[in-house]
């Protein structure tokens, strides 16, 4: 299943241009508010009509401008799953969910209740009435309907945007299994927040005043350094994949990526998960000798693949280490005092705290 | 003092022609309750006025409007007598009237409970596959049904008082197209007349505030079921 798009929307403010395809997992819109990602889901969705263009789920055309074809929303099978869950305040929770099953066409396939209740974690909420239900149990909710409506895809705009860090943390976890279930469902997903991201889409797509920046695979786009100031200097990172071979006794784990193995506390994933780190490229620092005394001990051999310098003082610099790439972000000063160039074998040293607890994934 | 026969047949009358009227106007106010809601089309606020119109004419104007399309001698009125529906002077046309005069109240009281209802359930319930008939059938009107009924009420509350445009239209024929509001204003014509006019000037207010409580308790309940409470 693999949605092409490809539309032109005028607006007062910019014009949206974009052209993209959505294969299985998940593929993730990125963007500043008001960049046009909204528009994209709305267009695919079928709440806007676009000035020009062509939207297909495999060979079904869902818009073709040139042909004067619009599908309406509800013959689509698109599951949309909105930022505020508008569940139906006349309908309880399990009525909201068989809303979505009523219609499923007859003989699809997709999930029965039982599946998406316990895929959710939903039971005990059948006979609640949606307002009394909070934020995070909403979300799960509105997820299940558009589940149960057995979906060609999934569209979810936003749809941890409204809820606070530890709502976040209640929902991530179903989301990865949605991307690593059974379902095999592809999803798109827009949102602005990088952690998310990082955490749960397989493809990326940059997009900044209705035009595509950067679209790849995640671990390509986030740690290509032209990236940066879209994702934002802060947030910038690689994101790369590491096996957990030892929970030590002082809660230090010993992970094995690529290029080596490094140490990192607060990792709950057991021995032999894979899981995904989330490297800043604020905090990676260059070394061109092995350093010694360090108070960190994660310190990989690299090689300069590119430089990109910035607007400002700062400059991002895209490190070969084993068969990842990593993103340091540095100052153009240091570039020209070390002599920093492409090709250039250097060391970089992790920090220690670089990974943050929720941004370990799987 | 005792409603006399003509009382009984008064009340009976203006049941009967304002139960028809109502259960005729809603699907048409609800219809256009939601177009002025939910759609934009040319000639929405010529709509909007043309609903209006009864609520600020004279009813006597509206009445005397009826006749001259209606009547035994206008060309509609003589179309409709040629199929069997003669409206002028007779009860139905007595509905009719009733009709246009309530129907703005119903009107105004079912675009608001559309308006309070959230385009975007409507859009999440479209997402999920529901046609746009299912989508009213399943969303909105669940979530309208109390202020449907307030207008409703509303409606026939208005129909059971209307005098100016049915006395004009059908004028007061006992037994036949004497509602209520006639036979008081008749009562009082005659002398000695009062005691029958207080007894129904009873029974219509009886009626008309028994109505008014009815869409007022109605009326918070559609506020609390889209609270969701």
């Amino acid at each position: 299943m693999t949605l092409s798009l490809s539309v032109s929307h005028r607006f007062a403010e910019f014009a949206l241009d974009i052209t993209l395809e959505a294969g299985p997992g998940i593929t993730a819109l990125f963007g500043r508010s008001g960049a046009g990602k909204t528009t994209v889901i709305n267009a695919v969705g079928g709440l806007l009509r676009p000035d020009a263009g062509r939207i297909a789920v495999d060979g079904d055309v869902l818009v073709d401008t040139k042909r004067g074809i619009f599908v309406p929303p509800h013959k689509r099978r698109l599951g949309t799953v909105f930022q505020d869950a508008r569940l139906f305040p006349h309908l309880n929770v399990a009525q909201n969910l068989m809303f979505g099953a009523r219609y499923a066409p007859k003989g699809s396939e997709g999930p029965a209740l039982s599946d998406v209740i316990s895929l959710l974690g939903l039971e005990g909420l059948q006979t609640r009435a949606p307002a009394t239900l909070s934020g995070g149990q909403k979300q799960r909710v509105a997820l299940g309907r558009a589940l149960l409506s057995h979906p060609r895809m999934l569209l979810m705009d936003e749809p941890l945007a409204s809820l606070d860090g530890p709502r976040k943390q209640e929902i991530l976890p179903f989301l990865e299994r949605l991307r690593d279930g059974p379902l095999g469902l592809p999803i798109l997903y827009v949102s602005h927040a990088v952690d998310e991201i990082a955490r749960l889409a397989d493809r990326l797509v940059l997009i900044q005043n209705g035009q595509i920046q950067a679209q790849g695979p995640l671990f390509e786009v986030m740690s290509n350094p032209a990236a940066v100031p879209l994702l934002g200097v802060r947030e910038a990172g690689a994101v790369i994949e590491a096996d957990v071979i030892a929970h030590g006794a002082d809660g230090i784990s010993t992970l094995r990526i690529s290029a080596g193995e490094i140490e990192l506390p607060g990792v709950q994933a057991p021995i032999g998960a894979r899981v995904r780190l989330r490297v800043l490229a604020q905090d990676v620092i260059l070394s061109l000798t092995r350093p010694e005394g360090l108070s960190s001990v994660n310190v990989l051999p690299v090689q300069i693949e590119d430089i990109h310098p910035g607007d400002g003082p700062g400059a991002a610099i895209a490190l070969r280490a084993g068969t990842d790439r990593l993103l340091a972000r540095v100052t153009a000063r240091a570039v020209a005092e070390l002599g920093l160039s492409k090709g250039t074998q250097c060391f970089a040293i992790l920090k220690a705290t670089t990974v943050a607890p929720g941004s370990i994934g799987r | 003092m005792t409603p006399d026969a003509a009382a009984w047949d008064a009340l009976r009358l203006s049941l009967w022609v304002a139960v028809w009227a109502t259960v005729l106007a809603i699907p048409l106010a609800l219809w256009v309750a939601w177009l002025l809601a939910r759609r934009d089309f040319w000639g929405k606020s010529l709509l909007n006025a043309a609903v209006h119109l009864p609520l600020v004419l004279p009813p006597v104007v509206t009445g005397y409007l009826l006749l001259m399309a209606f009547g035994r001698n206008a060309p509609l009125g003589r179309a409709l007598e040629s199929i069997g529906l003669q409206l002028a002077f007779h009860w139905s046309g007595a509905v009719l009237a009733a009709m246009i005069m309530g129907f703005p109240l119903m009107v105004r009281a079912m675009r608001l409970a559309i308006e309070a209802v959230d385009p975007k359930l409507e859009e999440a319930a479209a997402s999920l596959g529901a046609s746009r008939q299912s989508v009213f059938g399943r969303v909105t009107l669940p979530l309208i049904l109390p202020g449907v009924l307030a207008g409703t009420v509303m409606g026939f509350a208005k129909a059971m008082g209307e005098f100016g445009a049915t006395i004009t239209f059908v004028a007061n024929i006992p037994g036949q197209t004497q509602t209520l509001p006639s036979a008081i204003w008749s009562a009082l014509q005659i002398p000695g007349g009062e005691g029958q006019a207080v007894v129904m000037v009873l029974m219509a207010s009886a009626v008309a505030v028994s109505a008014v409580l009815l869409s007022e308790m109605l009326a918070r309940r559609v506020a609390a079921r889209i609270a969701g409470t």
